[in-house]
C-alpha cells in the first residue's frame, strides 16, 4: 500500500518553524539509534535523555508549523508523511552516528549553536517560538555541557580516542556552515523580529568551539567550504535510511494509532 | 441553606487537580512540582493550565490524563487540561514541603549552582540518606529527564539528584 505524502504550503513562518522541527526530530531520532547500544549504561540514559528533549522540541515546532500553516495537517503529518525532499534539516544531524567520536562531536557542534540560538530566539516577536526557546535553552544548556565534557575527554583522552575524535572533527567541519545560512524567506522574518540573525552568532559560536577543541588538544580544520542543502530538501543519502525506519508504522499501517 | 460559591467551586477543582502525584516520583504532586499552573472556571466547567518539566517529559500525558479523572470523580463534567510553555518551568517553583518530601524519599532536591554552563563544574549535593556532602557526579542523566545520578562516598549508596533547571 502507498501512502501518499502530504503537501506543505511553506509560507516563510511555516518553512521557518519546519526547518527547526526536523533538526531536533532527525538529530533526536539519531541519537535513538544509541538506545541499547552506547558504550556505558550511563551513556544510554544520557543519549537517549537527549533525544527525548529534542523530540519534545520538534512535537512543539511542528504543531505551532501545522497551525501556522492552517491546514490539515498536524505534528504527527509532518513528521510520518513528507518525503526526503520535503525535510528540511540541517545535513549536520542527519549523518550517522558513526562511532561514539563521531556522535558527540555532531552533538557538540549542533548544541553549541543550539544553546546560542534559542538564547537569542527567547526575545522573538512570536510569542509561541519565544516560549519554545525559554524551554529548549534550558535544555541545550545542558547538553552543551555534556558534548563539551565529552570533546575534552576524548581529545585529551588516549591516542586513540584522539584520533577518532579528530578524524569525526574532519569529517563534520563542513556541516556547520549551514547552521548561519539564510536565504530571503527568513530575511523577512528577521527583519520583522520573529527570526534572529544566525551570523550574528558565528562569533560566539566559533569561541565556544575553538576553546572547547583546545583543551580538548584537537585543531579545528582551515577549510572553509562548507557543504549546503539540507534546508532546501537536498540531503545526503543518509537521510532516506533514516526515514524508512522513522517512518515505517506509519506507512505501513496509515492512521495507526496507540 | 448552604450556598456553593464559584470560589468554594474553583477551590475544590483546584484541589482535586492539585492531589494528582508525579508517575515517576509519586511523593510529590504536581502543585508540590509547580506543573500546576492555574484552574478557570467558566459556569461549572473546568479548565486546567499545566507546563512541561522538560519538552519531551513522557509524565506529562499520563498527569493530563490523571487531572481529568480526578475531576471527573470530583464532580467536575468534562473538563480540559492545556500545555502551556509560557513562562518556561523552573525548579525554583518546587515548594518548600515538595523538596522536603523529596529529600525523605531519597533523592536530593535542586540546588542552584552558579553557572548552568561551566563545564567539570565543583557542585555539591548532599547525600538525602546520611547528609554527608562528599558526593560524586556518576552521570549528568539518570532515570527521567529532570534526575541525575550521583554517589555518596561516606554511605557508599547511589542516589538520584532532582536537576536544576
Amino acid at each position: 500500500m502507498v501512502v501518499a505524502n502530504i503537501e506543505v504550503s511553506e509560507t516563510p513562518l511555516v518553512l521557518y518553524t519546519l526547518r527547526r522541527a526536523d533538526d531536533a526530530l532527525i538529530l533526536g531520532h539519531r541519537l535513538s539509534e544509541w538506545c541499547g547500544h552506547a558504550p556505558m549504561l550511563e551513556e544510554d540514559m544520557a543519549l537517549s535523555n537527549i533525544a527525548l528533549d529534542l523530540i519534545g522540541q520538534a512535537r512543539e515546532l511542528y504543531g505551532y508549523a501545522a497551525k501556522a500553516e492552517g491546514k490539515d495537517n498536524d505534528e504527527d503529518k509532518l513528521a510520518y508523511l513528507r518525503d526526503v525532499r520535503q525535510y528540511r534539516n540541517l545535513l549536520l544531524v542527519e549523518q550517522p552516528n558513526g562511532d561514539f567520536a563521531q556522535t558527540l562531536v555532531r552533538q557538540f557542534f549542533y548544541s553549541a549553536f543550539a544553546d546560542l540560538y534559542w538564547r537569542a530566539m527567547m526575545n522573538s516577536r512570536d510569542a509561541t517560538l519565544a516560549a519554545v526557546a525559554a524551554k529548549s535553552e534550558k535544555e541545550s544548556a545542558y547538553h552543551l555541557r555534556h558534548s563539551s565534557e565529552w570533546i575534552i575527554r576524548l581529545g585529551d583522552g588516549t591516542e586513540e580516542s584522539h584520533a577518532r575524535a579528530q578524524a569525526a572533527i574532519d569529517r563534520l567541519w563542513a556541516f556547520t556552515g549551514e547552521m548561519f545560512a539564510v536565504d530571503d524567506s527568513e530575511r523577512g522574518l528577521i527583519d520583522a523580529g520573529i527570526a534572529i540573525d544566525p551570523i550574528a552568532l558565528r562569533e560566539r559560536w566559533l569561541k565556544t568551539v575553538t576553546n572547547v577543541a583546545g583543551e580538548a588538544t584537537l585543531v579545528l580544520p582551515q577549510n572553509d567550504w562548507m557543504q549546503q542543502g539540507g534546508r532546501f530538501g537536498r540531503h545526503s543519502e543518509h537521510l532516506g535510511h533514516l526515514l524508512s525506519e522513522l517512518q515505517s508504522m506509519q506507512r505501513t499501517f496509515p492512521g495507526l494509532t496507540w | 441553606m448552604v450556598t456553593v460559591t464559584d470560589s468554594d467551586l474553583r477551590q475544590r477543582a483546584w484541589d482535586a487537580a492539585a492531589s494528582v502525584v508525579d508517575p515517576e516520583i509519586p511523593v510529590l504532586t504536581i502543585a508540590d512540582l509547580g506543573v500546576l499552573r492555574d484552574v478557570a472556571l467558566t459556569g461549572d466547567r473546568v479548565e486546567v493550565a499545566i507546563t512541561p518539566t522538560y519538552s519531551g517529559c513522557p509524565a506529562m500525558n499520563m498527569i493530563a490524563l490523571e487531572i481529568e479523572i480526578a475531576l471527573e470523580r470530583a464532580g467536575f463534567r468534562q473538563p480540559k487540561v492545556r500545555t502551556v510553555l509560557s513562562p518556561a518551568w523552573t525548579t525554583g517553583w518546587m515548594t518548600e514541603e515538595g523538596r522536603r518530601k523529596l529529600r525523605d524519599y531519597g533523592i536530593a532536591p535542586p540546588q542552584p549552582s552558579n553557572s548552568r554552563r561551566a563545564l567539570f563544574g565543583e557542585q555539591s549535593v548532599a547525600c538525602p540518606q546520611c547528609r554527608s556532602e562528599d558526593t560524586e557526579l556518576l552521570s549528568e542523566f539518570g532515570s527521567t529527564s529532570c534526575k541525575a545520578l550521583w554517589r555518596c562516598k561516606s554511605c557508599r549508596e547511589p542516589f538520584d539528584y532532582f536537576k536544576c533547571h
